[in-house]
């Protein structure tokens, strides 16, 4: 079990702040959704907590130990990140990107053996991708590659994993399966998950919380109902929507409609309505 | 987070897609040992004097320990196959091994199929080097091992040394900066090398000849300088063939997957430059073993660092020994440079791998 914590952390690139006094928790057992328009750093936030960059200010915690002093192999097998759609060489094959996710269980001089093989193989098991073990990445789609990420980080064997867009290659049935795999290890093995998300819905639908970043800060923090408002969507995305509850489960749920972007003016509508 | 229990079936499913193949390239490495050992004694054998096959290997088995052979050879022919050309041998495939896991490091490192091992500074600095070491008064030339290696080595060295603080950001090496100090203080440092060998006046023979590389003036007191850098460096660059596999994925990757990047990118690049600098000081810029071995490597055997290095280190050993038993045999007396019949010989045969294996390979 493991706390990933952000203490008033500013953010940024050569000088530049992206991001400021973001202060938030992501506990044991939760599945937390980063959400905010695109170029809001949601990137930046999760580059941040797997340390490949540092902040300008603020603490980043990992279960109350900083962590600028964590060795980068100790970091890897605490924290697993799911890369937004990178290149792969494409001279892999399926296997032997899952199995690197074993590497820093491994001694710097050690080769793997049956037990990683295997917990690489049961990972491809989880994430339904064991038919693509000996292809070549070049030979697979995007929603594969993407599931193949998402295994290599089971096979990492963490306390957290952080994912970016981790469903943006998907299709929809894949995307239910993949989020609901996320969800049943996060609760079953009190996982800290941090996702970044683009789709609103499915947000809602599996965090137990949100963050909704906007102009390089948190406009809010919650969970899903207290996050997503129509006032809210407004205020961030400028695009007037429909927010209403879901049919099974209560939940709020954005419909949008066209001809309501930020081009048509709804934020002045919005803004002239609540004035 | 652990998975939960593994069944016995999932550990045989999963071995029995991956041990094959390991198990297949370790015979292949096995196989290669040998055929170098093969090289070694053909190499051996053949020259102006003509020794046969089982002579050359009794002579050679003779001096392993724990052996003891009654000679059945005159101690003329044990003095060519020993003192002549089995240092040249050795030293060529000295040279051969280093430069080959050299390259592959410099490829994988750079994630670059175009990077050789003189793709930042060495070869340029190690040229420099040596030009000025011929441009040297007589009397300098009588210094231990030799001014000119000493030189080119120091040049080469300090070349790279200063390409890689050119390169530096911060506490970061990117490598894309790096490539660009390198190519560009290559240029600069090869301009000065033209200039240097057209006002050389009749020393420009000499200077042309080492640049093309010969192993014509090879000696045991040379091989047994090249080989403790040449060992310790394919070394250290074998123990760190896992991580130079996760850095394939991508420098931000590897971070998140474990790899110390930085110190990896540092320890790897000192080992491959140190190995290149020592080959190159005492036979001349050979070129194409570096860029070319490791990629015929990867045609045949696939990407894999931990079985790259290893078959790049044998099939360079064993491609340089038996490009300089041509260059020594084909218009004997004369020796052709081994820079020519490396391109020569070794040009054909990668495009004909190239075509009849279609396979991605990098």
């Amino acid at each position: 079990m493991i706390k990933i914590e952000m203490q008033n952390v500013c953010l940024g690139y050569s000088r530049k702040v992206v991001l400021k006094g973001l202060t938030f928790q992501v506990r044991p057992g939760e599945m937390m959704g980063l959400i905010g328009p695109n170029g809001c750093g949601k990137s930046t936030v999760i580059k941040a907590l797997s340390h490949i960059i540092s902040p300008y200010s603020g603490k980043i915690l990992l279960d109350g130990q900083d962590i600028k002093k964590i060795q980068r192999r100790d970091l890897s097998r605490l924290l697993a990140v799911v890369p937004q759609m990178p290149l792969l060489p494409s001279a892999f094959t399926a296997f032997e990107i899952v199995l690197m996710g074993q590497y820093p269980h491994l001694g710097l001089f050690q080769y793997e053996g049956p037990k990683e093989l295997a917990i690489a193989w049961q990972a491809m098991k989880k994430t339904d991708t064991q038919s693509l073990a000996e292809r070549r990445v070049s030979e697979l789609s995007g929603g594969e590659i993407q599931s193949l990420l998402i295994a290599r980080a089971l096979a990492q064997e963490t306390k957290a994993i952080l994912l970016d867009e981790p469903t943006a290659n998907l299709d929809i049935g894949r995307q239910v399966e993949i989020l609901d795999l996320l969800k049943g290890l996060c609760r079953d093995n009190n996982l800290a998950v941090l996702a970044a998300l683009h789709d609103l819905n499915l947000a809602i639908q599996y965090c137990d919380r949100l963050v909704l970043i906007n102009n390089g800060q948190i406009h809010v923090e919650g969970t899903p109902t207290e996050v997503i408002t129509a006032e809210n969507i407004a205020t961030v995305y400028g695009a007037e929507s429909c927010v209403y509850e879901h049919p099974f489960n209560g939940l709020p749920c954005v419909l949008l409609s066209a001809g309501n972007g930020r081009a048509s003016g709804a934020r002045d509508e919005i803004r002239k309505d609540a004035g | 987070m652990t998975l939960e229990k593994l069944k016995p079936s999932a550990i045989e499913q999963s071995v029995s897609i991956h041990f094959p193949y390991r198990r297949s390239r370790i015979y292949d490495i096995l196989g290669l040992f040998i055929l170098l050992a093969v090289v070694v004694i053909l190499a051996a054998t053949i020259g102006s004097v003509n020794i046969p096959f089982l002579t050359t290997s009794n002579i050679l088995i003779s001096k392993l320990p724990f052996i003891e052979l009654a000679p059945t050879w005159t101690a003329a022919l044990e003095t060519i196959v020993l003192e002549i050309r089995l240092p040249r041998v050795i030293l060529a495939g000295l040279v051969g091994a280093a430069l080959a896991i050299a390259g592959a490091t410099y490829q994988g490192l750079f994630r670059n199929p175009l990077a050789d091992p003189y793709l930042i500074g060495v070869a340029q600095g190690a040229a420099l080097g040596a030009v000025i070491g011929f441009l040297l008064p007589p009397a300098w030339h009588t210094i231990g091992p030799g001014i000119i290696p000493l030189l080119a080595f120091c040049g080469a060295l300090a070349s790279t040394a200063t390409v890689y603080g050119l390169a530096r950001v911060g506490k970061t090496l990117p490598v894309t900066t790096l490539i660009l100090a390198g190519v560009a203080l290559g240029a600069l440092l090869s301009s000065i090398v033209s200039y240097l060998i057209i006002t050389s006046g009749e020393k420009m023979h000499g200077i042309m000849f080492w640049l093309m590389g010969s192993f014509s003036l090879s000696q045991w007191s040379e091989a047994i300088i090249v080989l403790p850098y040449v060992l310790l460096g394919v070394i250290i660059i074998l123990l760190y063939a896992r991580p130079l596999n996760l850095v394939q994925l991508d420098e931000e990757q590897a971070q998140q997957l474990g790899v110390n990047v930085e110190r990896l990118k540092l320890t790897l690049l000192t080992a491959a430059t140190l190995i290149t600098a020592a080959a190159v000081s005492f036979v001349g810029i050979i070129g194409f073993v570096g860029i070319i071995i490791p990629h015929a490597v990867r045609l045949i055997w696939g990407a894999d660092h931990r079985f790259l290095l290893p078959l790049s280190v044998l099939t360079g050993a064993i491609f340089l020994i038996l490009a300089d038993l041509i260059a020594r045999t084909v218009m004997a007396p004369t020796e052709i440079p081994i820079g020519v019949i490396t391109a020569l010989v070794g040009a054909p045969f990668f495009l004909y791998l190239l075509r009849s294996r279609k396979r991605v390979i990098f």
